[in-house]
């Protein structure tokens, strides 16, 4: 049974009242086909209008539901069988905050690497919730340089609260890590596709976000800081978090307008984790629709490229001239 | 108004809070007269207090050397942001006690002889923290070194990305980090220098990513701030934790250089290189 918000409790409750009519009309001779038509319209109608007046707080909800598919989900339904994880950094140990591996997507060998979360406290504390510590950032890069010596794509996943804030990390350089990757990741000379399937954390996320294309889901959010940290300072008030969503634009859409992705991937209505398969599928799709795109370039061509497009992220102004919106 | 008229070039006049300040280590009475001529270092324990930008480009460059580039670029509120305070007037407000438009200072000058591009960051200014025109200046200077093929020096001093400018903000760690893997692939040298403080998405970016990594001695370096680290993990950090000392240990800088030492040891390495 999926966890619903709050939200979705006005949904829930005719949901039951649904079912208990659909078993009442199973077991009785009355007719309820009508009632229960009704119901079903209202239920879809009443799921159309919440979902379509979320604000930037109830999106950040979503984007860290406990169900919300990972990047092992997305793996095991694009790559099956053919999935190969890959383990270690080689300097320090093996992060499984962080997957990396080969897999086949359609026709397409390709790296992929990820973000990994859990769907429950166990597996969280052994991700350590999606948050990695350098050992990750580096195990994502040395099978970033196999993809590009093997002239293979990388599809990332990004889903992550941030780099993980702790002892060990910064005794292991987390900032040097996160800065390598992006500085090598502006020189890889295969495509890369991002997407962001739920949080995107800071610098923790953007470590693994140096993509010839960035792709959000509907739901997912992208943020300078989470709304909580944001509130803490700002309004050194950590409940103020659900102004701080609105203030930081960290919605798709809000980086779609801004120029920061390429394209907003939807999702099923009350979000992903409602239905893995079709937002896979919706995956599966622009990945094969990019990769013949990006695929003839050469490696040139995509560097230069690659560059121009984080190049022109910005907003100044010179003097009094007017905005530069690059 | 054009921006010759907001800035004045010079030193303001000081007002009398200006005219001392205590010394963070020993907590010493340090006159500021007394600071300015002993590069702010405390008379005392020799404790390294933050630099004014101007004094720094003084000490880092040869004698009127220094032309600042790109001065005139200023941010702009492009989220509509407002916390307990709009963003635009936040800006006026760093403007006003700083006299400078940003949170960083670029320019073309010499060290010891050699020509040089150099940044130089004011935690004065909105904690030194990086919006747009921190990461254009700063990736604007790092192209001209590219082009010119100049060593560039970064002297950083930040509490990172600036909230106000949101995924603005974030997006120009991926902006500098890409323009200095450009200058590697050239074999352009590129010094960074960590004062204090450099944390969060200066730290993750241009900041981590020098040929060599100098910092100032006991200056406070890391990616997440003790507090959230002491906040995560529950327990209290030991002493010396994300100091420099501790960043030089751990093989994350190649080493710790008193501020009376700082040319002559970047001259020393880039006429090594030239
Ligand atoms: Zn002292």
């Amino acid at each position: 049974m999926t966890r619903e918000f709050e939200f979705e409790r006005p949904i829930v409750e005719l949901e039951k009242r649904l079912k208990d009519l659909q078993a009442l009309s199973e077991d009785g001779q009355i007719d309820l086909s009508r009632e229960i038509q009704a119901i079903a319209d209202k239920i879809a109608l009443m799921k159309a209008e919440i979902f379509k007046s979320l604000e930037p707080w109830q999106y950040a909800q979503i984007a860290r539901h406990i169900d919300r598919p990972s990047t092992l989900d997305y793996l095991k339904i694009l790559c099956g069988d053919s999935f190969v994880e890959l383990h270690g950094d080689r300097l320090f140990g093996d992060d499984a905050a962080m997957v990396a591996g080969f897999g086949r997507i359609g026709p397409h060998a390709v790296a992929v690497i990820g973000h990994q979360k859990g769907h429950d406290t166990d597996e969280n504390l052994f991700r350590n919730f999606g948050m990695p510590h350098p050992e990750g950032y580096r195990k994502a890069m040395r099978v970033m340089r196999l993809a590009e010596r093997f002239k293979k794509p990388i599809v990332i996943f990004i889903d992550t609260p941030g780099a993980f804030p702790g002892i060990g990390a910064e005794e292991r350089g987390q900032s040097e890590a996160i800065a390598r990757n992006l500085a090598d990741m502006s020189r890889l000379g295969v495509p890369i596709l991002c997407f962001v399937i739920g949080e995107g954390g800071s610098g923790g996320a953007l470590a693994v976000g140096i993509g010839d294309r960035v792709f959000m889901l509907e739901y997912s959010i992208y943020s300078v800081i989470s709304a909580e940290g944001c509130a803490a300072i700002l309004w050194k008030d950590a409940s103020r978090a659900k102004d701080a969503a609105r203030a930081l634009r960290l919605r798709a859409t809000d980086l779609l307008e801004f120029g920061i992705i390429d394209q907003i991937l939807p999702e099923p209505v009350g979000g992903a984790h409602r239905d893995p398969a079709a937002t896979a599928a919706t995956i599966r799709a622009t990945i094969l629709e990019h990769l013949a795109a990006l695929l003839p370039l050469s490696a040139d061509e995509l560097l230069a490229r690659r560059y121009a497009k984080f190049r022109a992220m910005g907003r100044y102004k010179v003097q009094d001239d007017a905005e530069i919106p690059a | 108004m054009g921006w010759f008229d907001r800035f004045t070039g010079g030193r303001k006049p000081p007002d009398p809070s200006d005219l001392w300040k205590k010394c963070p280590k020993c907590s010493e009475i340090l006159l500021q007269k007394d600071l300015e001529r002993n590069l702010f270092l405390c008379g005392k324990c020799d404790h390294h207090l933050r630099m004014p930008v101007w004094d720094r480009i003084a000490l880092l460059t040869d004698d009127n050397s220094f032309l600042e580039i790109d001065q005139e670029m200023e941010s702009v509120d492009a989220l509509g942001f407002v916390d307990s305070a709009p963003y635009p007037e936040r800006l006026q407000k760093a403007i006003q006690a700083t006299d400078s438009f940003e949170a960083v200072t670029c320019g073309e000058a010499h060290l010891e002889g050699l020509p040089i591009l150099l940044a130089v960051m004011n935690f004065e200014f909105m904690g030194g923290s990086m919006g747009s025109v921190v990461g254009e200046k700063v990736t604007r200077l790092i192209e001209r070194g590219l082009e010119k093929r100049h060593p560039v020096i970064c002297v950083s001093a930040s509490g990172g990305a600036r909230m106000q400018e949101g995924i603005f903000s974030l997006m120009q760690m991926a902006k500098t980090s890409a323009a200095i893997a450009r200058l590697n692939a050239a074999a352009v040298p590129y010094i960074s220098i960590l004062t204090d403080p450099t944390t969060g998405g200066v730290s993750a970016s241009f900041a981590s990513l020098g040929d060599v990594n100098i910092a100032e001695p006991d200056a406070l370096i890391g990616f997440a701030g003790p507090r959230v680290i002491e906040q995560t993990i529950r327990q209290k950090l030991p002493d010396g934790f994300q100091k420099s000392e501790f960043l030089l240990q751990h093989g994350m800088v190649d080493m710790v250089v008193h501020r009376r030492h700082l040319k002559t040891t970047l001259g020393r390495l880039l006429h090594l290189w030239a």
